[in-house]
């Protein structure tokens, strides 16, 4: 991965955990800021790392999220209509810094470009944060967040995809730090009654380039699919699934049951897999 | 032309392009504009197809099967017409010519970038087209040349447009294409493009985006205006054939900015022409309501591209607002912001008002119906009257050159409805009438 010395916070998690008494992959859980509501999202992250997600995904909600798919299209709009802002993310980062799990955070391009990428960077660290997934950015367009990651000791994870050359595996690679987020198949985020069969062979793939860590995003929703995911990557990253258990709620309370009881059967999955020796 | 606009002219290109010409700039930056900031899964997409493209600009046989394409289908060259009596509404003396698109096949300039595009797809091997359409003169293009090019061909169009454009959807209908309602965000053009994308995500390996603007990710700025250029290299040529002299200036309207990319591009080395776009002003940008990018914009990245685009304090998208669907977008494409920003072309606001009385203007004085997005050209084209006696510096009549990207028969509706002929919403009225 990146040459720079900088210490990745997700990374040692992934690390501690595959270096573990029982080796397994890590659980990536996916929620918007915002939703239900700013304090709702903060209760529901922690709530998800209690039943046992590893590493947080906290999304900022865009007006235009071009890699999402229908469930989490409505959580944001719903997120965004109550008015939430970039710097509440900020906020919900700090507040479940100490929850257990490093907190990256999703985020479509122009909202970071917005607020000023070091700028962004900077506040990002100082709230705990460990670093950006990022979408709709790819390495070749993001120069200066290379530079304001390595200065401010924070993970770069980008997306490679099915369709991804060689090449662009390797450049790609080269410039992540944490894990590199390999989409299952070619589409948007969504529950799927399969995992992409070309998941496996981009993991392959993508090791293969030099990454030290990848997990598998896009479709992965239910325990066995969780289960099946984790027996080959580093990361299992859920995301529709545990949203729609907020979704479907009636109610913040019963949504919080809920997400628990998504993310407990999620991490079962991902401890029960059986590791194929790398 | 005045030697020292000249000058500056070549000053300018100089420092920017080490002397390069403006009308040949290829992508994927423009200044600081453009670049592709879309996800990774498209990357390969976009190289195959930038592959594709210059594969077959290399290739007399493409630009030979376009240029018959355009000949015997599209109608080309489109006409140019000398309009006095509009022009006494613009200034004394002030000579106003129109580039006549709304007189090819589909009734806009669009067929010109659809043609060329479903022509690559038939060299790409791809079976499959996906479009966006705003007021729908993009998708009934791109179901036409499906159509006639044999592609599977689906159409995404914001619920509130479908709406709006039923006559479109049933046109698109007519032609075999698939309309997808889009019933998420503004329920409008930049949701439309949305959903097209996601669908392109999924489907890349069978599908081409037929994207319909000079906005987007490399190569579509820079591919949809080379499509276009047809517009201002038939326009130079026919002005000189009529007046012996370039234009002192050309007006279009912009949205995403492809009619008046087509035409600028052929007077962009020219410094002595002036260039001028004009965004949808909506009821005034102070309101809040428009779609006036660089008046109320800032950059910023939407869609794939750095360019201006309206947005809130954290950066995600305004609502944007015009009497125009085909104006009504938030973003524009990169070349015009890099023109913008390097002084070589001027961008104002025309208001709904300005617009639709210029639309009534060229009806009563040519007896040329304009769609309502080419009518703010013309509006901006009274507006520069003011200033054009100041253009001539030999005696000559200033010369003005208006782009008119499309015919107004897809606006016959709103406009009857605009100056008061017809109710509102006839279709209700009438049955409310059944029921009496």
């Amino acid at each position: 991965m990146s040459t720079t010395q900088v210490r990745s916070r997700t990374g040692e998690r992934l690390e501690a955990l595959a270096a573990g008494e029982s080796p397994r992959a890590a659980l990536v859980g996916y929620l918007p800021v915002g939703f239900p509501s700013v304090p709702g999202s903060a209760r529901a992250a922690r709530t998800m790392v209690e039943a046992g997600v590893d590493v947080v995904e906290l999304g900022m909600p865009y007006s235009d999220p071009v890699m999402d798919g229908p469930v989490i299209q409505r959580a944001v709009d719903r997120a965004l209509a109550q008015g939430t802002r970039v710097r509440d993310t900020l906020r919900v980062v700090e507040e479940i810094a100490d929850a257990g799990a490093p907190v990256l955070v999703m985020t479509y391009w122009n909202l970071v470009l917005r607020y000023g990428v070091d700028a962004y960077a900077r506040d990002l660290a100082a709230a705990g944060g460990a670093g950006l997934i990022t979408p709709d950015l790819v390495p070749d367009e993001a120069g200066q967040w290379l530079a304001a990651a390595d200065e401010h000791a924070l993970d770069r994870v980008f997306l490679v995809a099915p369709s991804s050359t060689p090449e662009r595996l390797a450049s790609t690679v080269g410039a992540s730090r944490g894990f590199v987020y390999a989409a299952s198949t070619m589409g948007v985020t969504g529950e799927r009654a399969t995992v992409g069969d070309r998941a496996e062979q981009l993991v392959a793939d993508t090791r293969a380039a030099g990454a030290e860590r990848v997990c598998v995003g896009l479709g992965v929703s239910r325990p066995e699919q969780a289960a099946q995911v984790a027996a080959y990557a580093d990361g299992v990253i859920v995301g529709s699934a545990l949203v729609r258990a907020l979704l479907d709620a009636p109610d913040e309370s019963a949504g919080l049951d809920a997400l628990a009881a998504t993310a407990a059967g999620l991490a079962d999955g991902v401890r029960s897999a059986q590791r194929v020796p790398r | 032309m005045t030697a020292g606009r000249a000058q500056e002219g070549r000053r300018l290109r100089d420092v920017l392009l080490g002397g390069g010409p403006l009308a040949t700039h290829q992508g994927p930056y423009f200044g600081e504009f453009g670049g592709r900031f879309v996800p990774e899964a498209l990357i390969a997409a976009l190289d195959e197809l930038e592959t594709a493209y210059h594969k077959a600009l290399a290739d007399p046989a493409f630009s030979d099967e376009l240029e018959r394409l355009h000949r015997t289908y599209t109608g080309r060259p489109s006409p140019l017409t000398e309009v006095p009596r509009f022009a006494r509404h613009v200034g004394d003396g002030v000579r106003v010519f129109l580039k006549r698109e709304d007189l090819n096949h589909t009734g806009s300039h669009k067929i010109n970038n659809v043609l060329g595009q479903a022509l690559l797809v038939k060299r790409m091997g791809k079976k499959r087209v996906i479009a966006e359409t705003g007021a729908g003169q993009h998708g009934v293009a791109t179901a036409t040349a499906a159509a006639l090019l044999d592609l599977d061909c689906t159409i995404y169009m914001g619920e509130e447009d479908t709406q709006r454009q039923a006559l479109n959807v049933a046109r698109m209908q007519l032609l075999g294409a698939t309309v997808v309602p889009v019933a998420i965000g503004s329920r409008t053009l930049k949701d439309a493009i949305n959903e097209a994308l996601r669908d392109w995500v999924a489907n890349v390996d069978t599908t081409h985006y037929l994207l319909g603007t000079v906005t987007g990710p490399h190569p579509f700025p820079e591919m949809v205006r080379d499509f276009h250029k047809v517009i201002g290299d038939e326009a130079r040529a026919q002005l000189l054939d009529e007046t012996g002299r370039l234009p002192d200036a050309v007006a279009a309207c912009v949205g995403g900015g492809s009619n008046a990319m087509g035409i600028f591009n052929a007077f962009l080395d020219d410094p002595d022409v002036r260039l001028f776009g004009f965004e949808a002003g909506g009821s005034g940008v102070d309101s809040g309501r428009h779609a006036a990018r660089f008046s109320g914009g800032s950059p910023g990245v939407l869609q794939g591209t750095r360019s201006y685009l309206l947005q809130d304090e954290d950066g995600q998208t305004l609502p944007s607002h015009s009497v125009s669907a085909g104006l009504d977008y938030p973003s524009v494409g990169p070349e015009h912001a890099w023109l913008h920003d390097i002084g070589r072309a001027q961008y104002r606001p025309v208001t709904d008002d300005e617009a639709m009385d210029a639309f009534r203007v060229l009806c009563r004085t040519e007896g040329i119906i304009p769609a309502i997005e080419s009518a703010h050209a013309l509006a901006g084209a009274i507006q520069l009257g003011r200033e054009a006696a100041a253009w001539s510096t030999d005696g000559h009549e200033p010369v003005l050159l208006v782009n008119l990207s499309g015919r107004g028969d897809k606006d016959v509706a709103t406009a009857a409805a605009w100056f008061g002929l017809i109710e509102d919403e006839p279709v209700v009225k009438a049955d409310e009438g059944e029921q009496l």
